[in-house]
């Protein structure tokens, strides 16, 4: 029976799950800020090894979603389990496993590289830290730059010590929030090609967030598509392409965005109960 | 998908952490920030060290003209240097969580394995190390300008000490509390609240003879008996262990209210989803 469980290795606690089990489960979650309900009762899972994509215009609740996956923001209710514990009661069971990519995130400037990434891993309980930070600084093409400031670094070399932050406790699910806005086409090549290599070299769940729907179509296994806090569609890129009579996920994202083109005749066609069911748990992968 | 036992060989990097070496890692951080910039070293030893020399040239004026100075000497410089503890101690609590809010750093540490208990138990600690950083060299400079030996205290400076420090930890993690909730706006408290229950502490004089019903508010602070127990030695060379104890009591109950109110608080910060905003 071991073979079929993951053994997670905390220091002072001990969780086991089922290596069949989702990672990432979430169940009926729903956040309102006031009146305004952000997000309004999604569902979906991801497993082991998948990289899934949150797609969705500016405030369809993308944002929120990941804040309230990650324990910055309380949802109204819902369930999230990651890793088998139940969000937020036992985060301290999840939180070492998994870790956090943002751009808009800052990292104390006036630490070093090294530094930054000494500290970030400690609080991940990484045994040889020094090592660690070093073997991910190479990994990362940075180590040239591990005793420089952080707040002296471009904006790409940023994202690539925020990427090692990351992955300084080697996640088992990584959730990244435009993890490549605001660099060049090169860098942003490299770091797509680099979450590619980690999710097969450490079979790793990834949850991205992204506008980039090229980067969406490259990395993603299956797309939740968001719209005013819901899932209004999901699936495979490839498969969502071909049922919006589309040439990109960019088109299909217009049509989702814009409620026009193949979307507005999917609506017609579901009818009512079927948007409700959309509403409710978003439509079967 | 399917999933081989072979995942297992690829499981994650061995993990060892607890609540002391999160504890470290953040105190190491703050260590990190205070030692990269010279003047925030020299910060916290120069506004104790310009504390002390004016109470220090005023008491060596007041002993000349007053019998009661000229006996009790050193017992404008203890107040002024044990009121630094309290002061340093709130401020470098409050500052240090400050730093998180201006480097737009919480989001990152919220969603790390440290707990909220843990961010406390680091703050205090860095906060022990830079009121300790910036009062012992002041407390021999004291010796050896004016000749005022603090530690000629004894014992009961160790009481004194941690429990004017716990006390300006209790203000500091309400001010931070209170900047989660309110945001940076809430910051000019991390000044103003200490200042405004000095007054009342007694500091410099005894709280007898501030009005009655301000003597009301004197006896729920902790450092009013301090500060009445310190000038009980200096002056009249006893300790009354019932101030002491009094203080402790208060100041247990303070820093219980104080941690309840800080995590309250966050968690406030939490519902209303500002956390990643805080220090916009």
């Amino acid at each position: 029976m071991d073979g079929l469980f993951l053994s997670l290795p905390f220091a002072d606690d001990c969780a086991m799950i089922p290596l069949s089990d989702p990672v990432l489960h979430v169940d009926g979650l729903t956040k309102s800020f006031g009146p305004v309900a952000a997000v309004g009762g999604i569902s979906f899972d991801a497993r082991r090894g998948e990289t899934v994509g949150l797609l969705g215009g500016n405030g369809a609740g993308k944002t929120t979603t990941l804040s309230m996956l990650l324990g910055l923001v309380r949802p109204t209710s819902g369930t999230i389990r990651i890793l088998g514990a139940q969000m937020p009661r036992e985060r301290h069971l999840a939180l070492p496993h998994m870790n956090f990519e943002s751009p808009y995130v800052d990292l104390p400037k006036r630490l070093t590289v090294r530094q930054n990434l000494e500290v970030y891993g400690r609080l991940y309980g990484v045994r040889q830290v020094r090592k660690r930070a070093e073997e991910i600084a190479e990994e990362l093409e940075l180590s040239d730059l591990l005793n420089r400031p952080a707040g002296m670094l471009s904006a790409g070399q940023k994202t690539r010590v925020g990427l090692a932050k990351a992955l300084i406790n080697r996640p088992q699910l990584l959730l990244l929030d435009e993890p490549t806005a605001s660099l060049d086409p090169d860098t942003a090549d490299w770091v797509r090609h680099y979450f590619e290599d980690y999710r097969k070299q450490h079979n790793a769940t990834i949850l991205l967030a992204s506008h980039n729907m090229s980067e969406v179509e490259r990395l993603c296994d299956n797309v939740l598509m968001m719209r005013q806090g819901l899932i209004v569609d999901r699936g495979a890129p490839g498969a969502l392409i071909e049922k919006y009579g589309r040439a990109s996920m960019e088109e299909v994202f217009l049509d989702v965005a814009r409620g026009t083109g193949r979307w507005g005749e999917l609506q017609e066609e579901r009818g009512p109960e079927v948007q409700e069911q959309i509403a409710g748990e978003g439509l079967p992968l | 998908m399917s999933v081989g036992t072979d995942d297992i060989v690829k499981s994650p990097l061995p993990l060892g952490g607890n609540a002391l070496t999160r504890i470290w890692a953040m105190v190491l951080r703050y260590w990190y920030l205070t030692r990269s910039s010279g003047p925030r070293i020299l910060e916290l030893a120069y506004w104790p060290t310009v504390q002390m020399s004016i109470w220090g040239f005023i008491q060596t004026f007041l002993a000349q003209q007053s019998s009661y100075f000229a006996q009790a000497l050193g017992v404008l410089l203890g107040a002024v240097m044990l009121w630094d503890v309290l002061l340093r101690g709130q401020l470098g609590l409050s500052i240090t969580f400050f730093e998180e809010v201006w480097s737009r750093n919480l989001g990152h540490l919220m969603v790390s394995p440290l707990r909220p208990i843990e961010l406390i138990a680091a703050l205090m600690t860095t906060s022990l190390i830079k009121t300790l950083i910036g009062l012992v060299p002041t407390s021999f400079l004291a010796m050896w300008f004016f000749g005022f030996n603090i530690y000629g205290i004894g014992l009961a400076l160790v009481a004194f000490f941690f429990n004017l420090i716990l006390f300006g930890w209790g203000v500091g993690l309400i001010v931070s509390g209170l900047v989660l909730r309110y945001g940076q706006g809430a910051e000019s408290l991390a000044w103003a609240l200490t200042f405004a229950l000095a007054p009342l502490c007694g500091v410099y004089y005894p709280v007898s003879v501030l009005p009655e019903f301000l003597q009301v508010f004197s006896y729920v602070l902790p450092p009013a008996y301090i500060f009445e127990g310190m000038r009980n030695i200096v002056v009249e060379h006893r300790l009354d262990m019932s101030l002491l104890i009094k203080a402790s009591l208060l100041n247990v109950t303070l820093i219980s209210g104080a941690a309840a109110l800080f995590y309250r608080f966050l968690r406030s910060a939490e519902v209303r989803g500002t956390l990643l905003q805080i220090g916009e």
